[in-house]
């Protein structure tokens, strides 16, 4: 079970459509591993170099105006952005590289589908807000840095003392963060199930098992 | 009730819905390629699992390949160490657990999604999946296709199903007869900058309307392709005769098969009254050439409009406009035709199929590219394609204005294997992504249909097609 509590340094991606090119660029798909992306995490933005996979972050020439190379941001555990982001690309590898570097959740006003499906399976909460509950909180991080507490069980977003937002996810897709679960092992569990379903489709729709090469 | 199709193909393949409302659905087509399915095959063996059908899976490298192959290539012969890693790991995979490859050596090979519906793996009617967003091309065949992440690979792999929450119905209405000049590309691009792309997202998008149904297959799946770039996992077009006349030629089915099928795929249609939770409606004879200006597909413009500028868009997307246009280099240019044009690639998984290369060779026959352009290349979307457009003569055509003609591949759509754009290269580009760097660290692209391409490698510059 991982700590329902999600606290931490906000960076604020004030741009919509981030895709996952920018999240990860082609360059690193080239892995076969799971793990080792956080270097590479807005690689674009963030080195003024190319960059290649046997690179750490220690051998690149930083753009120091980028705001993961700032400090506190280099500690982030929470991004803030606009719309759609996690749009293009189903490179689950964004994702991957959003955890590596340390961040728990990314807090925007929408996300493309595939990177919102891939979120769960890796432990980084994608929370979807309004437009006007991003401006403000686009509002509060403009001039100093802060610290946002989310909490995972009352799904909130507590952004000063006082104050907070909720938000809405689904409690299944909540429950696999929090214990961590894996879908193959949930799904073999309806094994009969899904035996019984392609023994009918094999009677009903025999074309689809008759395939010779 | 009446009910769409997406919602006969949902409920088609439902094996159960849990009371969090997700569903298992059965998937009877798993398309892997190398770049997403080597994490998802060590997740089998760390689980002690095994591919739960082999005959649903069929499997070819694509992203990492180089295309000045020739004949006689290897695996092994890939001078990127990484790509080869890569390539080899997929090889070493689907011998380990006999999943059927067209490997590298194979005159089959191709970009997964144009090499499956001409082998005809893609049946109408399918569920089909793949570790790759542009996946929705299948539904082009009345299928269920979507792309999915690496997890969901191997969630495939191990359990036959994915597991998903159903989308919202989206009809988009594509009706009336194009302009000359004006192809299936750019009615895809005008309802990406209509839409954004955004609009599409939690919705499976119908293609439906005059246009859409009088449209080749080909044409049908440059749309569907680039459903993803609307928002949308999810494309599809109903089944009508056009999709059984390419499936009769492209399937291995035998004849008595083949009539008992198409008794059920003729039903994959949207009800009369079907209701949809959005519904767009398109006069594409309105529609010119489409070009994007910038670093988002939806950043689209006519080939002859002027591009943005400060005083065109609200407070909001100011911020976007101005990084686009500072990564494009397009700070002084007040339109597309005043931009110089460095490299050329007809390509990619939405325009690489025969009748894209017939209609750029058509445009480049018997003239030469313009000395401007560094480099101009056509890449085959498959081995089939290839042999199909040289029996044609297609490979001389554009061998003869100057091109370079390649072996089947990614390529430059996004810049794994070594075609590759340089620093501030501007590109015409038949692909689906316009991305900062996706041709290459910092490379500039416009995406556009092969005919303008073809005519940009020309000219140098965009040019008035009609
Ligand atoms: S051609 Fe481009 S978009 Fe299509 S599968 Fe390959 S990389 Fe992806």
């Amino acid at each position: 079970m991982i700590n329902p509590i999600i606290s931490g340094i906000v960076a604020t991606f004030d741009r919509d459509n981030i895709d996952t090119d920018q999240i990860i660029p082609t360059e690193y798909l080239k892995s076969i591993k799971k793990f080792g992306f956080g270097d590479f995490l807005f690689d674009g933005w963030r080195y003024l170099d190319e960059g290649r996979l046997d690179m750490t972050s220690e051998d690149r020439s930083k753009n120091y105006d980028f705001i993961l190379n700032k400090e506190p941001y280099t500690k982030s555990q929470i991004l803030l952005t606009r719309d759609n982001f996690g749009c293009g690309s189903s490179r689950e590898h964004a994702v991957w590289a959003l955890r590596d570097f340390g961040f728990k959740a990314v807090i925007a006003s929408s996300f493309g589908d595939i990177f919102y499906n891939n979120c769960f399976k890796n432990s980084v909460l994608p929370i979807k807000l309004t437009i006007e509950e991003i401006n403000h909180l686009f509002e509060i991080t403009a001039n100093s840095p802060i610290s946002f507490e989310i909490d995972l069980a009352k799904k909130a977003i507590k952004y000063d003392q006082v104050s907070s937002y909720s938000f809405d996810v689904k409690e299944s897709l909540l429950e696999r963060i929090i214990h961590n679960l894996d879908d193959v092992d949930i799904t073999l569990k309806h094994k009969e199930q899904i035996e019984a379903y392609e023994l009918s489709r094999r009677q009903q729709r025999p074309w689809l098992f008759d395939y010779s090469n | 009730m009446p009910v769409t199709l997406y919602d006969k193909l949902w409920d088609e393949h439902l094996v159960q819905t849990d009371e969090n409302n997700e569903s298992l659905i059965y998937i009877d087509r798993h398309y892997l390629h190398e770049v997403t399915s080597p994490q998802a095959f060590e997740g089998l063996r760390r689980k002690h699992l095994t591919p739960w059908r082999l005959d649903a899976n069929v499997a070819t490298p694509d992203h990492n390949v180089p295309t000045d192959r020739g004949n006689k290539f290897e695996a092994e012969s890939i001078k990127d160490e990484v790509s080869k890693i890569q390539v080899v790991e997929l090889d070493k995979n689907c011998n380990n657990f006999g999943i059927r490859q067209f490997d590298i050596t194979s005159s089959k090979q191709g970009i997964v999604h144009v090499m499956g519906p001409e082998l005809g793996y893609t049946l109408p009617g399918m569920t089909i999946v793949c570790g790759d967003s542009h996946t929705s091309t299948h539904g082009a065949f009345g299928c269920l296709a979507m792309g999915i992440g690496t997890s969901e690979v191997e969630h495939v792999l191990a359990t036959q199903c994915l597991k998903i929450t159903k989308l919202k119905n989206m009809q988009v209405n594509f009706h009336g007869q194009p302009r000359t000049g004006v192809t299936s590309k750019d009615i895809i691009l005008h309802l990406i900058k209509l839409i954004g792309t955004a609009g599409g997202t939690g919705h499976a998008i119908e293609f439906s309307g005059s246009y859409t149904s009088l449209a080749s297959m080909e044409s049908r799946m440059t749309i569907c392709n680039m459903a993803i770039e609307a928002g949308a996992k999810v494309g599809l077009v109903a089944v009508d005769s056009t999709t059984l006349d390419y499936v009769k030629q492209h399937s291995n089915l035998s004849d008595s098969m083949f009539d008992e099928a198409s008794q059920y795929w003729k039903t994959l249609n949207s009800d009369r009254d079907a209701n949809f939770d959005k519904v767009i409606n398109i006069d594409v004879s309105e529609i010119k050439p489409q070009v994007t200006w910038g670093t988002s597909p939806e950043m689209t413009i006519d080939f002859d409009a002027k591009v943005p500028s400060q005083e065109d868009i609200d407070e909001v997307n100011l911020e976007n406009l101005l990084l686009a246009k500072a990564y494009m280099g397009l700070e002084k240019s007040h339109t597309l035709q005043d931009l110089n044009f460095d490299k050329i690639f007809i390509g990619s998984c939405t325009n690489s199929r025969i009748e894209d290369l017939r209609a750029a060779a058509n445009a480049v026959k018997g003239k030469r590219i313009s000395k401007s352009i560094i480099e101009a290349i056509v890449v085959p979307g498959s081995g089939m394609v290839k042999a199909q457009a040289e029996e044609e003569g297609l490979d001389k055509i554009f061998i003869d204005a100057g091109f370079l003609w390649r072996d089947p591949g990614c390529s430059m759509c996004l810049g794994m294997n070594p075609d590759q754009l340089k620093p501030y290269e501007r590109c015409a580009s038949t692909s689906n992504r316009n991305f900062e760097g996706r041709q290459g660290n910092l490379g500039r692209t416009h995406l556009m249909s092969p005919l303008m391409a073809a005519l940009t490698a020309i000219n140098g510059k965009i040019t008035d097609p009609s």
